[in-house]
């Protein structure tokens, strides 16, 4: 027998864990993945392999340890302005679009879902502080969350490597938003203040993240089972008031799933809240 | 098909360069300090440049101030792709007519999104 098929048992309690918590799932084929990005964790506690990992998960009431092995198993790649062309989609249309609509309350609020490491929360807080004159006397909201500690303490710091920071921003952004700490990018404390980071579970319902205008999901749901998935879409869509927009990523969709979203006709790549006839946008 | 010329005095990095941009149809040229880019691009002058700072005879940057003299010269989009990676470095190659910066080292997809964000695709 060899190694890896002596580790599955454990790879597969561990990718059953990982999909319990968070809806992600790893086919079989990818397991050996998991024994990769477990190593650091397991060097940290001395535990000599996986089979020793899980019998520690099982025996030892460790919510901490639970989380980092759930933390380090999800993949957390983002990068700013990410599909560059979504981007611009949401500055010259579908924010204007939906500014024109909150003309009267001059409010607006989006969340960004799966926010990762901030990249994606913190384009559009750039998008707003480059037009800052448009919205001086309005009310923005940018809500960022995500599932994994990790990845949130990293967005609060705000802190890229050279890697990370020249994926996807032009320079001009670089310089006018970031300010260099050694070979590290930070960005500047007005920007980094108009994105509200906090974890949320999107699998858990939660009656505070709610009346959104727009909420990017992006390159999160594409991890999920289907029925994680039905899940995530249904939660997504409560959050937005009615006529609100969704956008996914570049490779993910509702079609096939049977939703509260309809295909935007006027955004390619968006999904609008169906306004009317659904039996849980009734109002009291 | 649009023209890059390729400016590095180093070889392998021209070789890499090269071989990113072929895939993504431009057709390449190189030079290999800031003199024979001059010269060449008083003979042609291409769409893109990809430009490295530190090489012998004439540096990238002084490359850069005098191509955007010449006539044509406002026309290419210069991307910097060089280890130099500071902020005054960064600025002086903006104020000097860069159209973009690539700190070394970078993949693929940086430079094809840089490539983007130059208006050079
Ligand atoms: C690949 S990243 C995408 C980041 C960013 N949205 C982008 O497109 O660049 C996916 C993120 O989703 C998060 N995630 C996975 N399952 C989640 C869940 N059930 N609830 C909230 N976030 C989750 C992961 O922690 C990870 O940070």
């Amino acid at each position: 027998m060899n190694e890896e098929s002596l580790s599955a048992p454990a790879s597969k309690i561990l990718a059953g864990l990982l999909e319990a918590r968070t809806g992600q799932v790893i086919s079989a084929n990818r397991f050996w993945r998991i024994e990769t990005a477990l190593k650091p964790i397991m060097r940290e506690y001395d535990i000599p392999d996986l089979d020793a990992l899980v019998a520690v998960l099982l025996s030892v009431e460790s919510d901490d340890l639970q989380r980092e092995v759930i933390d380090a198993m999800l993949n957390n790649e983002s990068s700013f302005f990410r599909d560059t062309m979504m981007f611009s989609l949401l500055q010259k249309q579908v924010i204007p679009h939906i500014a024109k609509e909150r003309a009267s309350s001059k409010k607006l609020r989006i969340w960004s879902s799966g926010c990762s490491t901030g990249q994606e929360p913190y384009s559009l807080a750039m998008m707003f502080a480059e037009e800052s004159f448009k919205w001086k006397d309005w009310d923005i909201e940018i809500v960022a969350t995500d599932i994994s500690q990790d990845a949130l303490n990293y967005a609060r710091k705000g802190v890229y490597s050279q890697f990370e920071i020249q994926r996807g921003l032009s320079v001009e952004r670089m310089l006018r938003y970031f300010k260099q700490v050694g070979s590290t990018w930070s960005i500047k404390d007005d920007v980094r203040s108009m994105v509200r980071f906090r974890q949320d579970n999107l699998l858990r319902s939660s009656s505070d993240l709610r009346n959104f205008d727009l909420v990017l999901c992006r390159n999160v749901v594409m991890y999920f089972s289907p029925e994680a998935r039905h899940q995530a879409y249904h939660r997504l869509a409560q959050a937005l008031h009615p006529g609100g927009f969704m956008m996914l990523g570049a490779a993910e969709t509702v079609i096939g799933y049977d939703t509260e979203f309809s295909v935007s006709k006027d955004f390619r790549g968006c999904y609008e809240r169906r306004p009317a006839g659904e039996p849980l946008a009734i109002r009291a | 098909m649009k023209k890059c010329l390729v400016v590095d005095d180093s070889k392998v990095i021209r070789k890499v360069a090269r071989h990113i941009l072929e895939a993504l149809e431009y057709d390449v040229d190189e030079a290999a300090d800031g003199e024979q880019a001059l010269h060449y691009c008083q003979e042609t002058m291409p769409d893109v440049v990809l430009l490295d700072w530190n090489m012998p005879v004439m540096s990238g940057i002084d490359f850069l101030r005098a191509l955007r003299t010449i006539e044509g010269g406002q026309g290419p989009r210069v991307i910097f792709c060089t280890t130099e990676n500071g902020r005054s470095h960064i600025e002086a190659a903006i104020e000097a007519g860069a159209n973009e910066y690539v700190m070394k080292p970078f993949d693929r997809e940086t430079l094809e999104t840089k490539l983007q964000l130059a208006g050079a695709e």
